[in-house]
This record gives structure tokens, C-alpha cells and sequence, in this order.
């Protein structure tokens, strides 16, 4: 067997969760490529070589995919899918852009978001908002896969893979890049985080957000997201939601505050290892998931845990 | 312009679904079914660009069993203006589903297909890229802003890092994120309006597709059961439950 994984990176650096999907790979078992495809990527190339497990890097390199854009990725891992049994990326936005496209253009099915690996044909994914857990089999000769990342642990680096350079498809030209805003932040990555400051509807207020729970995480130096109620609300950007639709998250404290528990922001966070829930609602569902539950005002609860913490 | 909009029936999205005993599915039986959430965003979106005077017809599309065509209906009570309904009872799986779609864009020629990003029983986020490939089309996954003009589709997406803006030649496939818009409760009158517009049944034999299933769902468990914890009284407790008990201070 040989798989093949599409790196996530920014040219400069691998994204942290290339990593856990190459240990999805490594349970499915066999040869290991990874695909970097980008614009002036040698260092995420070097960076691919030295994942543990990994045995070749393909690096193309040419400017149509700065971008990263899902019609030429594609195309790309399509013209090199000859040979490969397993083709995979992580659940991430760049992955669920991209390989439902490969997996069209190869006539075979997708299986999605897979949190454990039963055998070289059959994997473990969530449905329903993560209610149900369904064991699927492929019939297809290729499989192609997206991997949740919080269910796999990262794997190391210190290996010396070779790295082959691959010709590049021609440009489709049927999308460009306009541009992007992307929320500077110093904080830890949310889906990497090891702790995580959480906020819902209950802040009341965007300004309330970052006044209460930004010392908080500084202190813990957590990652900062958000219910959807709190996304819509406008208190913070998009890319703080956790949820079945947002991020999904395991660190290894994650702390709620002012949110509910809706169902969809559970299926988001449920697997993280140590939960505390700060709501002023004793009825609130999130209580029925969180280890500590703490049923107060959050204006007057969370300075003193921030002070608290010293 | 004619804009397609695919809408799929689901298990409402307030519904917490059970597992059936066998663990062979989850029991749908007796649960409210509603239009898939992100679907009913990409009807209003579609229906905003008709009465914006960018678009001139919305199509709804529904593919499975025939009670599909309430969704249908609901769709057209938001202001699509006819539905088909590709009538089946076979399991489909979004490689199917973009396969049917892909027939009825040669047939219906739209110059857009908006879908929503993900069903929220399967979950698979796959059918709006699917689609795009077998057609060849651009693709604008996540959507929370678009605008269509002069043959060109303009659309923020929402990415992991942020947002970033796409252009992309028309035709395009475009799917949508939660806050693109927020679609309109249908009004009564408009419901009894959409009773009346067409709504035509194909079946896949008819479009040429074979919808058989890769893959083989063997059996459904319940998650990992997550029991509540305790309840701590204040501050203090919760800082030495953390240092002392949990360790993750």
C-alpha cells in the first residue's frame, strides 16, 4: 500500500495538523508520501522530510498554487494519484475544499472526517453532530479520506525522507485570490491548543469578550473561541467558532464561559480531556458534559479565577 | 441568470438522535424533518440575487424519497420559483447525489448552483465540491458573502486563519456558511402560494446515473458517553480541583 497525504502549509512552515494526518496514515499502514504543493515551499518541503513515518516528500512548486486554490490542487493530486491506495488531508477548510474535488474527478467516494481506523478499507466518523459514530467500509480502489485531527496524536520529527520534485499541472485559470484578512493573533492555534478559553452569549457584548476573558487567557496562555451565538452576535471573527460546523477541539483543558451547550458547540469540544463550565444557569446542558461545573456570575467569577491564577 | 439551489431533507436540526439498539442506524422514525439548515441559507441567498435583479430564475432540486417534496415546498415558499424532485428510494451518498446534479445542470443549464456547505446527518461536506469537478466549474466552498456580476462570481470565504475573497468565472459552484445571510420565515400567504408553482419528478434511471453506494456503513455506535461532572462552589474549589485533581494547572 502507498498513501498519499496533501500537505497543509504556508509555504514557510508545515501546519500542525499535516502532522496528525500523517499518523492517520501510519494506522492505516504502508508507504507514506506527502505532497507539498505550493510557491517557494522548500522549507515546508524540509519540514514534510523529517515527519516521522514519511518516506517521500513530492514537492510541486510553481505560483498558481500560492494560493492553495481547490481547482489546481486538485487537478495536481489527481495527476499523481496513479499507484497511491490511500489519498488523505486533514478535516481543515483547506482539506474539505480540496479532496471532495479529487475524489470526484477519480469517480470514487469520500470518507470524511474519520476519528480512528479500523482497517485498511474500513474507518471510524462521526455523524449527526457527533451523536452517532458509524463504521464505514469502501468499495472504491482508492480511498480518500479527511482526517479529524484531534483524533490522532501529532507525530514527531527527525526523519530524513528524500525530497522529489514533481512537474506541476498546467493552471485551470478558473479562480483567483483576491485577497485575504486573517485575525493576527499571538495566542496558541485553536485546533492545537493545549488550553482554551471559550466564550458564548452570555458576555453580552464583544467588549466584554476581550476585557474578560483575554486576561484569563493570557494567564493560561490559551487559545480564545467562541459559540456560535458569540460568532453571530459579532463579539468575535468566524474562525473563533467551535462547533460541528466551526473548529473542532481537544485540548487539554477547555474552559466555557456564558455558553449554553447547544448541541452543535458539544460536538465541537466534547472530547476534550478536562472541561469547566462557568454559566449562571443550573439547567444549562453544558453542565452535563463539564468535569467542573461552576454556576455563577461570570462577570464577578472569571476576574477572580484570572486573579486567582496569579 | 438561472441559479439551482439542491436542498436535502434532514432530521431537524434540534432533534438529538438516538442510536438504534442493533446499531444499525439512528432511529429516524417519528423525528421531525426539516430543510438541511445550510440549505435553507443557499434557497434565501439565491432568492435575494432574483430579487436584486441579478438572478431571473431559482430552481430547486431535491433528491430522494417523495416526501422530499415538502422540502421542496418550503423552498419555493421562500421564493424559489418551480422544483424537481429526482425520486428515489436507494441510500444516496454525496458522489451520487453530485452525479444527479451534474445531469440536471446539462439539462437546466444555470449559470450558478448554490448548495449548503454540509448536510447535518451525514455531515460529509462533500457534494458541492463533488459537483464542481465533474463539471469543471470554480468552486467557492464556505461562503459568507457573494456577489454575481458581469460573468464573474465575487465570494468571501470563511477559512481556518479568517476570510479570504475568490473570483471566479461563471458558471460556479458556490456553498454556504452559516452566516451568508439569515433566511426569512415564509409567510403564510407565501406558502399557499408555493403549493401552486411546478414541481416535475425525475427518476436517476431517467438522468442516466447509477446511484449505487461506495461505501458500507457496517454498523452505528453511540459516542463515548461523557458523564457530568461535579459542581464546585466557587473559585477557590475550582483552582485546587484543577491543580490538585485534574492536574492540567
Amino acid at each position: 500500500m502507498a498513501i498519499l497525504v496533501l500537505a497543509e502549509h504556508d509555504n514557510a512552515s508545515l501546519k500542525a495538523a499535516t502532522l496528525n494526518t500523517v499518523a492517520a496514515a501510519q494506522k492505516i499502514g504502508g508507504d507514506i508520501h506527502v505532497l507539498v504543493a505550493g510557491n517557494g515551499c522548500d522549507a515546508a518541503c524540509a519540514a514534510a522530510a523529517a515527519l516521522t513515518g514519511v518516506s517521500k516528500v513530492l514537492c510541486a512548486a510553481a505560483p498558481h498554487y500560492e494560493a492553495q486554490l481547490a481547482e489546481n490542487l486538485a487537478a495536481l493530486v489527481v495527476a499523481h494519484a496513479a499507484g497511491y491506495t490511500h489519498i488523505l488531508a486533514p478535516a481543515t477548510s483547506l482539506g474539505k475544499n480540496v479532496l471532495p474535488r479529487v475524489a470526484a474527478l477519480l469517480d470514487v467516494a469520500q470518507i470524511s472526517d474519520i476519528v480512528a481506523v479500523e482497517a485498511a478499507d474500513t474507518f471510524v466518523r462521526p455523524i449527526y453532530a457527533g451523536n452517532a459514530m458509524a463504521k464505514v467500509k469502501s468499495a472504491d480502489a482508492v480511498k480518500v479520506i479527511t482526517v479529524r485531527t484531534t483524533a490522532f496524536e501529532a507525530v514527531g520529527s527527525g526523519g530524513s525522507a528524500p525530497v522529489e520534485a514533481i512537474a506541476a499541472a498546467a493552471d485551470l485559470g478558473l479562480s483567483k485570490l483576491v485577497g485575504r484578512e486573517l485575525t493576527k493573533s499571538e495566542r496558541p492555534e485553536l485546533g492545537a491548543a493545549k488550553v482554551i478559553v471559550s466564550g458564548g452569549r452570555g458576555l453580552g457584548s464583544g467588549e466584554n469578550y476581550h476585557a474578560l476573558l483575554e486576561p484569563l487567557a493570557d494567564k493560561l496562555g490559551a487559545a480564545l473561541g467562541a459559540s456560535r451565538a458569540a460568532v453571530d452576535a459579532g463579539y468575535v471573527p468566524n474562525d473563533y467558532q467551535v462547533g460541528q460546523t466551526g473548529k473542532i477541539v481537544a485540548p487539554q483543558l477547555y474552559i466555557a464561559v456564558g455558553i449554553s451547550g447547544a448541541i452543535q458547540h458539544l460536538a465541537g469540544m466534547k472530547d476534550s480531556k478536562v472541561i469547566v463550565a462557568i454559566n449562571k444557569d443550573p439547567e444549562a446542558p453544558i453542565f452535563q458534559v463539564a468535569d467542573y461545573g461552576l454556576v455563577a456570575d461570570l462577570f464577578q467569577v472569571v476576574p477572580e479565577l484570572t486573579a486567582a491564577l496569579g | 441568470m438561472k441559479i439551482l439551489v439542491p436542498v436535502k431533507r434532514v432530521v431537524d436540526y434540534n432533534v438529538k438522535v438516538r442510536v438504534k439498539s442493533d446499531g444499525t442506524g439512528v432511529d429516524i422514525a417519528n423525528v421531525k424533518m426539516s430543510m438541511n439548515p445550510f440549505d435553507e441559507i443557499a434557497v434565501e441567498e439565491a432568492v435575494r440575487l432574483k430579487e436584486a435583479g441579478v438572478a431571473t430564475e431559482v430552481v430547486a432540486v431535491s433528491c430522494g424519497v417523495a416526501a422530499c417534496q415538502e422540502t421542496l415546498r418550503a423552498a419555493m415558499a421562500i421564493g424559489a420559483d418551480r422544483g424537481i424532485l429526482v425520486d428515489t428510494d436507494a441510500e444516496l451518498q454525496p458522489l451520487a447525489v453530485a452525479k444527479l446534479l451534474k445531469a440536471l445542470c446539462e439539462k437546466e443549464g444555470p449559470q450558478a448552483v448554490i448548495c449548503g456547505k454540509q448536510a447535518i446527518d451525514d455531515d460529509a461536506n462533500q457534494t458541492g465540491q463533488m459537483l464542481a469537478a465533474l463539471m469543471g466549474w470554480p468552486q467557492a466552498t464556505f461562503a459568507s458573502k457573494v456577489a454575481l456580476a458581469d460573468g464573474k462570481a465575487t465570494v468571501t470565504r470563511e477559512i481556518d486563519g479568517g476570510l479570504e475573497t475568490l473570483e471566479l468565472s461563471l458558471p460556479a459552484v458556490i456553498t454556504t456558511d452559516l452566516r451568508l445571510n439569515e433566511p426569512r420565515y415564509a409567510t403564510l400567504p407565501n406558502i399557499m402560494k408555493a403549493k401552486k408553482k411546478p414541481l416535475d419528478t425525475l427518476t436517476p434511471d431517467a438522468l442516466g446515473v447509477d446511484v449505487a453506494p461506495r461505501l458500507t456503513t457496517l454498523s452505528v455506535a453511540e459516542p463515548p458517553k461523557r458523564s457530568a461532572g461535579e459542581r464546585v462552589a466557587d473559585v477557590a474549589q475550582l483552582m485546587d480541583k484543577l491543580k490538585n485533581v485534574a492536574k492540567v494547572i
